[in-house]
């Protein structure tokens, strides 16, 4: 079997990633600083809308219902957009989902595309893939912009720059703006507002000349074959409008049933990504629209054997709001490139191992890249219950072998009670001899934390000894 | 009413004054709980660790050494976390297992739990003249959702200065075997939350949670920092006339 | 086998047997109550965009005096924009007739449109390219963007606009001006569209 690519090769393990993360104490401030904002900024919204909770269920049984009948609605959509004129393509996996997408640009004799930030493409490698047939494929989100300035990966899925601050934004453009077009103002400044501006004089040629645009999509309806695009900046509408032919990239499980069911989504999405009440600009568009030539191409790349998957499917349901990262403790500090997927944090950890299955150490490594603290099921608007996912991963995962012993060990003296009291006896009696640093992988302990006193007698000897206190 | 106590293996262990502790304040508000003696260990460090297996027996051995009480008390929002929400998904949906889980899931309480859902009492008597922070742990705020009631049991103690510790909903790193297996991320995390503790001015950090404890005073402990970490049920079965000890 | 044989047999293996759930929709759906129009004002005003509350014999005078304040002295005009909204203005309508290049869009000073339907909870205007909206370039591609709003429009919340409005036709949900939050998540306004919007509200 091949195995699922997803944006960029599995690397070394997450702790040693994550450990490296750690030592950049400029990263680790961006980081902070920036999913603290939103943070409070989801927070706030959230608290705003009284039907939150009913939301939320509702967005998960939607979810759920849609991937229990997922054949049903594909066939569903592909029947609605071809209606309204435009053209579907399935792609089984990333290589092929590359051909068609190359295939399509090359036929309108374009050598230029751009691109509307989007999961799906990043997922393929489409921009690589581009390159070997001779196209380039230019972001237009600023974020991505800021990504591919900077011959950088991503590292969230909503903000893929939130690893850098404006100040290494400001050197990014001013160095390599003027390779990929009209390069940065000389006079550039670290102010968000003038980074923003420069990203729109940059762009600005691009959008009005380029006959091509790819794109991904947040929902696709079947219903009414009609597809949904959240973004900020103008750059999706730039995108979705100006160019003669518009391609969108769409994993399966983007589908929804109903128009109706955008009422529940419109609200849990931009609540729960960007911390708004709604984003700045939402484009719905069906078939060919105003003239244009749409194609459709469907991805499963991986996706059906997560459907499989009775614990791992919910993962399926994810919206790509980010909310899950923005409140982890564990991404907070690791950042996105320890997760070695264009998936990262919670949701990465969950949704990277099943895609990709579990040869990597890498791979192996995520479900265990989280303290199970449920903050992110907390948060996620479809609940996914993501503290349970990577419990289970982690019983499908192989364990290192002195990890296995120490299990196996720890199981045989907690099988039976007296074996407990046995060792906690000998414990007791050795405790002066314990050490104050430990060996092997249990240094990660002793290296910053003291251990706990080991007590004369435990409890059930006390318990014993004085028949619960009453002696 | 026939109420056991499960201990944890953590607290028979290594903190057996926190076990002595509940028995001692139970017994203060006329509970004599009883302490079944083949108890271990819930399984959660197996569970969460990947070894399913291992998990399963422990989980077993749990429940049949828990069931046929009215009530059981447990001295740990993680502990009480692992019977209810992960027993039933070991145990699946029918056989010997699932009944004996069905049976001890709605009769396990965390200790804070216990003393106000089904004691109903929310001042058990207790003088602890300290300055005091309470961390709410992971388990007991989003897996048992404990909400105020360990805050509302403290906030009764006399001599008791209650301060809030700022992202106290924020996990401490601990996350079990993730402590070992992320040891600089877990370290990480543990270190905010000290400086959390420390920013209060706090004498004593609390907690529902010894393992939560362990790992937090472990590292107020290697910097030398004169807090001291303490089991709420310590806290509360304090009196003024004796110390939980 | 086609891929997309091969996608929907793997679907239909994976779901063998998985039974179906319930969807409950325990939340606020359409309502038969109108949207408050103080409440649009105050959310399309906390996105940083201009709001004004006119009667409508006043419209015309309002937007003369808005394209005046912005020194707009050419702006797109789609085909059913009301004629006598725009009497007293000093300023060259451009019609979209021949459709203008993308280029030309980018030369005017501005925009002016009606809109489908308004959202008071979260401050959105539609566009859906009926009569007064022209398609959707002509909204993007200017840098300032006034919108007229009849209160009839304000509906209360995104279940309301959803009922209301026609997939079939190509919509935009404007919700304040173009903005980024790509900088340390912090909001800029202004990147690609209309960096400035203008909200009348008509009573």
């Amino acid at each position: 079997m091949s195995v699922t690519f997803l944006g960029m090769p599995p690397t070394r393990p997450f702790p040693r990633n994550a450990a490296r993360a750690l030592r950049d104490s400029q990263l680790r401030f961006n980081l902070r600083k920036a999913t603290r904002t939103i943070r409070a900024r989801r927070a706030s919204v959230v608290a705003e809308a009284p039907d939150w909770a009913g939301l939320r269920e509702a967005g998960r049984a939607i979810k759920e219902h849609t991937l229990r009948n997922l054949d049903r609605y594909l066939v569903r959509l592909e029947e609605a957009v071809t209606a309204a004129g435009g053209h579907v393509h399935w792609a089984a996996d990333a290589a092929e989902a590359n051909r068609i997408v190359a295939g399509l640009v090359k036929a309108t004799g374009e050598t230029e595309v751009v691109k509307v930030k989007s999961m799906a493409t990043q997922e393929i490698g489409l921009n690589e893939a581009l390159l070997e047939h001779g196209i380039t494929a230019y972001e237009t989100d600023l974020a991505e912009l800021i990504v591919q300035l900077g011959d950088d990966q991503p590292s969230h899925i909503l903000v893929p720059a939130i690893h850098r601050n404006r100040a290494e934004i400001r050197e990014i453009f001013a160095e390599h703006m003027a390779g990929w077009g009209r390069p940065a103002p000389e006079d550039l400044t670290d102010d968000p507002a003038a980074l923003a501006e420069a990203a729109r004089l940059h762009l600005r040629e691009r959008f009005l000349k380029t006959k091509v645009a790819i794109s991904g999509a947040n929902f696709a309806i079947a219903e009414t074959g009609t597809m949904v695009v959240l973004e900020s900046e103008g750059n999706g509408r730039m995108c979705l409008t100006l160019p003669r032919t518009l391609i969108s990239v769409v994993g399966i499980e983007k589908v929804l049933p109903t128009w109706r069911d955008l009422e529940v989504f419109l609200q849990l999405l931009p609540r729960s990504s960007t911390g708004e009440r709604m984003n700045p600009y939402t484009s719905m568009w069906t078939g060919a629209a105003e003239g244009q030539e749409f194609h459709l191409v469907l991805l499963d790349n991986g996706r059906t054997g997560v459907l499989a998957d009775e614990v791992g499917r919910q993962a399926l349901r994810c919206i790509r709001c980010s909310a899950c990262l923005n409140v982890c403790p564990v991404y907070e500090r690791a950042g996105g490139h320890a997760y070695g997927s264009v998936y990262p944090g919670p949701i990465g950890a969950i949704l990277t191992p099943q895609l990709r299955g579990m040869g990597s150490e890498l791979d192996r490594s995520l479900p265990y890249a989280s303290s199970l603290c449920g903050a992110c099921y907390e948060v996620c608007p479809v609940a996914i219950d993501i503290p349970s996912v990577l419990v289970d991963l982690r019983s499908r995962a192989r364990h290192p072998w002195p990890e296995r012993a120490g299990m196996a060990a720890a199981g045989w003296v907690l099988e039976r009670s007296g074996r407990l009291a046995r060792l906690q006896r000998a414990a007791g009696r050795l405790r002066r001899l314990t050490p104050r640093r430990l060996p092997g992988p249990l240094a990660g302990w002793t290296d910053t934390r003291d251990l706990p006193e080991m007590p004369e007698e435990s409890f059930r000897e006390w318990w014993d000894r004085t028949d619960g206190g009453r002696r | 009413m026939r109420v056991a106590l499960f201990v944890t293996c953590v607290n028979d262990t290594l903190f057996p004054d926190t076990g002595r502790a509940v028995v001692r304040l139970l017994r203060r508000l006329g509970v004599e709980a009883d302490f079944p003696r083949a108890q271990t260990c819930c399984g959660q460090m197996h569970a969460n660790t990947g070894y399913r297996d291992e998990a399963v027996r422990l989980a077993r051995r749990s429940v049949a050494a828990l069931r046929g009480y009215d009530a059981v008390v447990v001295p740990s929002g993680s502990c009480a976390a692992m019977i209810r929400e992960q027993y039933p998904k070991l145990a699946g949906s029918s056989g010997p297992f699932a009944d004996a889980v069905a049976q001890v899931v709605p009769k396990t309480y965390e200790l804070t739990e216990f003393l106000v859902d089904v004691l109903g009492v929310t001042d058990v008597g207790a003088y602890f003249p300290h300055k005091v922070t309470y961390h709410p742990t992971c388990h007991s705020l989003r897996g048992i959702h404990l909400g105020d009631r360990p805050l509302t049991l403290l906030r009764q103690v006399k001599g008791l200065e209650l301060v809030p510790l700022p992202g106290a909903e924020e996990c401490c790193g601990f996350g079990g075997t993730f402590a070992l297996k992320n040891a600089e991320v877990s370290a990480a995390m543990c270190a905010d939350k000290v400086r959390a503790v420390l920013d209060t001015g706090a004498e004593v950090l609390c907690a529902a949670d010894n393992s939560c404890l362990m790992h937090i005073g472990g590292m107020l402990g290697r910097q030398k920092s004169g807090v001291r970490v303490t089991h709420l049920a310590e806290i509360l079965c304090s009196t003024e006339t004796a110390g939980a000890r | 086998m086609s891929s997309r044989d091969l996608i929907l047999a793997r679907v239909r293996r994976a779901l063998a047997g998985v039974p179906d759930v319930e969807i409950t929709r325990a939340y606020r759906g359409p309502s038969e109550r109108p949207g408050e129009i103080g409440l649009f004002e105050e959310r399309v005003r906390d996105y940083h965009a201009v709001v004004h509350l006119v009667d409508e014999p006043g419209v015309a005078e309002r937007v003369a005096l808005s394209l005046a304040a912005r020194g707009a002295r050419r702006v797109v005009v789609p085909a059913g924009f009301p004629a006598p909204w725009l009497a007293a203005a000093d300023a060259e309508a451009v019609a979209d007739d021949p459709p203008l290049s993308a280029a030309d869009l980018g030369a005017v000073d501005g925009v002016l449109t009606t809109c489908a339907v308004a959202i008071a909870e979260t401050g959105t205007i539609v566009l859906d390219a009926g009569p007064g909206q022209g398609r959707r370039a002509l909204s993007l591609v200017p840098d300032y963007h006034l919108c007229v709003v009849r209160t009839a429009q304000i509906v209360a919340g995104v279940p309301d606009a959803v009922a209301r409005l026609a997939p079939a036709r190509p919509l935009t949900w404007i919700s304040g001006p173009s903005a980024t939050s790509d900088i340390e998540l912090n909001r800029v306004e202004g990147v690609h569209g209309p960096r400035t919007l203008e909200v009348l509200i008509v009573t």
